[in-house]
C-alpha cells in the first residue's frame, strides 16, 4: 500500500509539473462546455439538464482520454526509468494499478472543474440531480474504461503517439458499436439479436443507460471489468516487453 | 552473498548470456568485464530481478531471484546503465519518492536522504531538477537511489561510464570505502578501472565466462608475465646479449631504443618464471650500467584482447 501511494503521488506529480496538464485540462473544459453549447444549441433545448452535456462525452473522451494516458508506460521505457522502477521492491500489479489510479483521478480532477455547468443548470430551472450525479459517474466509469485501454497501447509501444492512435482506434471501434446511426446500419445486415450482442459490448450503450439515472450493475460490471481486462493484459504486455 | 548458478539468457534464439556461474563475498569487489554486447548488462538485470533467466537461477543473501524478487530487490541496489531517474523531478523529491517506495517514514526518509546526499555530495544539486543536472551529478542521483536503503549488495552497471576523470576517481573511492559491509558487482571495459578497484574480475565474452580471478591473477595469462626489462644509456652489446640468453630459464632477449634516448631491453623468462634475480647478478657481475630494471607484472588490455577477440581468429 506504501508502495501505491507513492508510485501515485509521483505520477501526478509528473502530470503537474508539465504545463501539458494545464492545457489539457483547458481543452478538456473548453471542448465539453464547447459542445454543448454549440454543437447540442443547449440554450435552445430549454431544458434544465445536462443531458447535451454528457451526451458528447463518448466522442471527446476518444481523444481526450488516450492524450492523458498514452505516455503513462511508453515514456517509463523511452526513458529508461522502467529499469528503475521494476527493481524497486515494487510488483507489477501495484506499478499497474497505480499508474491507472493516477491518471483516472487526473481525468476525474478535470471532470469535476465542469462544476460550472451544474450551476448553471440549477441557476436556470429545477434539474434532476439523481441524473446529473449518475451521469458524473457514468463519466468517470467510461473514462476509466477509454484510460484503461490506453494503459495497455502504452505498455505496447515506446512511441506514444502510436500508443496514442492504437488507444483511438480501439476506443472509437466500442464507440461505434453503441453508436444509434452505425447500428440501424447493421440491423439491415445482421440479424437484431446479434446487433443487440454488439452493441452491448459498447461504451455508449453503457453510458446511455447509466446517464437516465438509474445504477444499473449491468453496467457497473461492463465498465469495470473493461478496466480490469485493460490492466491485465497491460500487466501481460509489460512483462513480456519491459526489457526491449 | 551472491551465488550466480548457471544463469542463462536468451532473446528469441540469441543466447546473450550462457550458462554463467559464480559467487561474490562480503567485502569482495567484482569486475564484471567484457567487451561491448558481451552479457554483463544482461546478467546484471538477471540479479537484480529486472529480466527473468531463460534457465538457471541466482541467490543474493539466500534469497532466490525466481522465488522471491521482491525481497532480492530489498536487499539490492542497483545502478542501471546510464543511471535513468525522473527527469522532471528534482533530486529530493526523486530520493523522497524512492525512500517511500522503499518503506521508510517521514523521519527516517528525511534522515535516510540527508546522509545519502552528503555521501554523494549532492547538496547544491538537491532542489535542481534532474534533467538540468550534468552527467556527472545525475550518475550521483543513481548512485544515491541505489544507497539509500543501505543495502547489503550493490550491482552498479558501468558507473563511471561517462565522467570526467575526477569524477571517474571520486566513484571508485566511494566504491571502495562500502566495500568493506558489502558485495559489489560493478561492469566496466575500462581495465584500468578494474585493476584500480576490483577485489577479483571476471571476463565475459559471448555470454561465456572466460576468466574468474583477481587481477594479478589474470595478469599471468599475459605473455609479459615476469619479463625482465632493463633501460640502458647505450645498446647493450652482442656479447651481453649472449651471455643474459645463456643464463638458465631465459628464453630471449630484445632490445629496442626506447624513445627517451635510452635503451630498452626485454628479457624473456621460459614459462613465465621470475628470473630477475639471476639477470641482476650478471649484470653486476659484469659491471652493466643500467638506468632501470624491472620485473613486468603483465598487461590487462593483451589479456583481455587475448581472451575476447584472440579467440575469434
Ligand atoms: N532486449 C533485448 N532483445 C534482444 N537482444 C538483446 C536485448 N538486450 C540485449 N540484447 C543482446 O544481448 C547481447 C548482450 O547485451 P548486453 O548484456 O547489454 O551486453 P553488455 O552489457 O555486455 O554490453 C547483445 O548482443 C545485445 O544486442
Ligand atoms: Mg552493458
Amino acid at each position: 500500500m506504501t508502495q501505491v501511494k507513492a508510485l501515485i503521488k509521483r505520477e501526478l506529480m509528473a502530470y503537474f509539473y508539465s504545463p501539458v496538464a494545464y492545457v489539457f485540462i483547458v481543452i478538456f473544459l473548453l471542448s465539453t462546455v464547447g459542445t454543448t453549447f454549440f454543437l447540442g444549441n443547449f440554450f435552445e433545448s430549454n431544458q434544465a439538464g445536462l443531458e447535451i452535456f454528457f451526451l458528447f462525452h463518448p466522442w471527446l473522451f476518444l481523444f481526450l482520454i488516450p492524450a492523458v494516458g498514452m505516455g503513462l508506460w511508453s515514456e517509463e521505457r523511452n526513458s529508461g526509468t522502467i529499469e528503475l522502477l521494476f527493481t524497486l521492491p515494487v510488483t507489477m500489479l501495484q506499478a499497474v494499478i497505480s499508474k491507472f489510479i493516477a491518471g483516472w483521478i487526473f481525468i476525474g480532477i478535470a471532470l469535476l472543474l465542469t462544476f460550472p455547468m451544474v450551476l448553471t443548470v440549477w441557476y436556470l430551472g429545477d434539474p434532476d440531480n439523481g441524473i446529473i450525479f449518475t451521469s458524473y459517474l457514468g463519466s468517470f466509469l467510461m473514462a476509466g474504461a477509454y484510460l484503461a485501454i490506453t494503459c495497455m497501447t502504452s505498455a505496447l509501444s515506446r512511441n506514444q503517439v502510436i500508443s496514442f492512435i492504437l488507444s483511438v482506434i480501439i476506443c472509437f471501434f466500442l464507440v461505434l458499436l453503441g453508436w444509434g446511426v452505425f447500428t440501424n446500419i447493421l440491423s439491415q445486415a445482421f440479424p437484431v439479436w446479434l446487433v443487440d450482442v454488439l452493441s452491448s459490448f459498447s461504451f455508449s450503450t453503457h453510458f446511455k443507460s447509466i446517464s437516465r439515472g438509474i445504477i444499473d450493475s449491468r453496467d457497473l460490471i461492463f465498465f469495470l471489468s473493461i478496466i480490469c481486462g485493460g490492466l491485465l493484459i497491460n500487466a501481460v504486455i509489460l512483462d513480456a516487453k519491459k526489457a526491449n | 552473498m551472491i551465488e550466480v548458478n548457471q544463469i542463462t539468457k536468451k532473446y528469441g534464439s540469441y543466447l546473450a548470456v550462457d550458462s554463467v556461474s559464480f559467487q561474490v563475498e562480503k567485502g569482495e569487489i567484482l569486475g564484471f568485464l567484457g567487451p561491448n554486447g558481451a552479457g554483463k548488462s544482461t546478467t546484471m538485470k538477471m540479479l537484480s530481478c529486472f529480466i527473468t533467466p531463460t534457465s538457471g537461477t541466482a541467490s543474493i543473501v539466500g534469497k532466490d531471484i525466481l522465488k522471491d524478487p521482491l525481497a532480492v530487490r530489498q536487499n539490492i541496489g542497483y545502478l542501471p546503465e546510464s543511471a535513468p531517474s525522473y527527469q522532471n523531478m528534482t533530486v529530493s523529491e526523486f530520493l523522497n519518492f524512492v525512500a517511500s517506495i522503499r518503506g521508510f517514514d517521514d523521519r527516517e526518509k528525511e534522515n535516510r536522504i540527508e546522509g545519502i546526499i552528503g555521501v554523494t555530495s549532492l547538496e547544491e544539486a538537491r532542489y535542481q531538477t534532474i534533467d538540468t543536472l550534468s552527467k556527472g551529478y545525475k550518475q550521483r542521483v543513481g548512485f544515491a537511489q541505489a544507497l539509500l536503503h543501505d543495502p547489503p549488495v550493490l550491482i552498479l552497471d558501468e558507473p563511471t561510464d561517462g565522467l570526467d576523470p575526477n569524477q571517474k576517481r571520486e566513484v571508485r573511492n566511494l566504491i571502495k570505502q562500502m566495500s568493506r559491509e558489502k558485495a559489489i558487482i560493478l561492469s566496466t571495459h575500462i581495465l584500468e578501472e578494474m585493476e584500480a578497484v576490483c577485489t577479483r574480475a571476471i571476463i565475459i565474452d559471448r555470454g561465456k565466462i572466460v576468466a574468474n580471478g583477481s587481477p594479478a591473477d589474470l595478469l599471468k595469462e599475459s605473455n609479459m608475465h615476469n619479463v625482465v626489462t632493463m633501460k640502458t644509456k647505450s645498446s647493450p652489446d652482442q656479447s651481453l646479449n649472449d651471455l643474459l640468453v645463456e643464463l638458465p630459464g631465459v628464453a630471449g632477449a630484445e632490445t629496442e631504443e626506447s624513445g627517451d634516448g635510452l635503451f630498452l631491453t626485454r628479457i624473456k623468462p621460459e614459462n613465465k618464471a621470475d628470473i630477475l634475480s639471476e639477470v641482476k647478478s650478471l649484470l653486476s657481475d659484469k659491471k652493466v650500467d643500467i638506468e632501470e630494471i624491472y620485473r613486468e607484472k603483465g598487461f590487462m588490455d593483451e589479456v583481455f584482447w587475448n581472451l575476447t577477440h584472440g579467440g575469434r581468429n
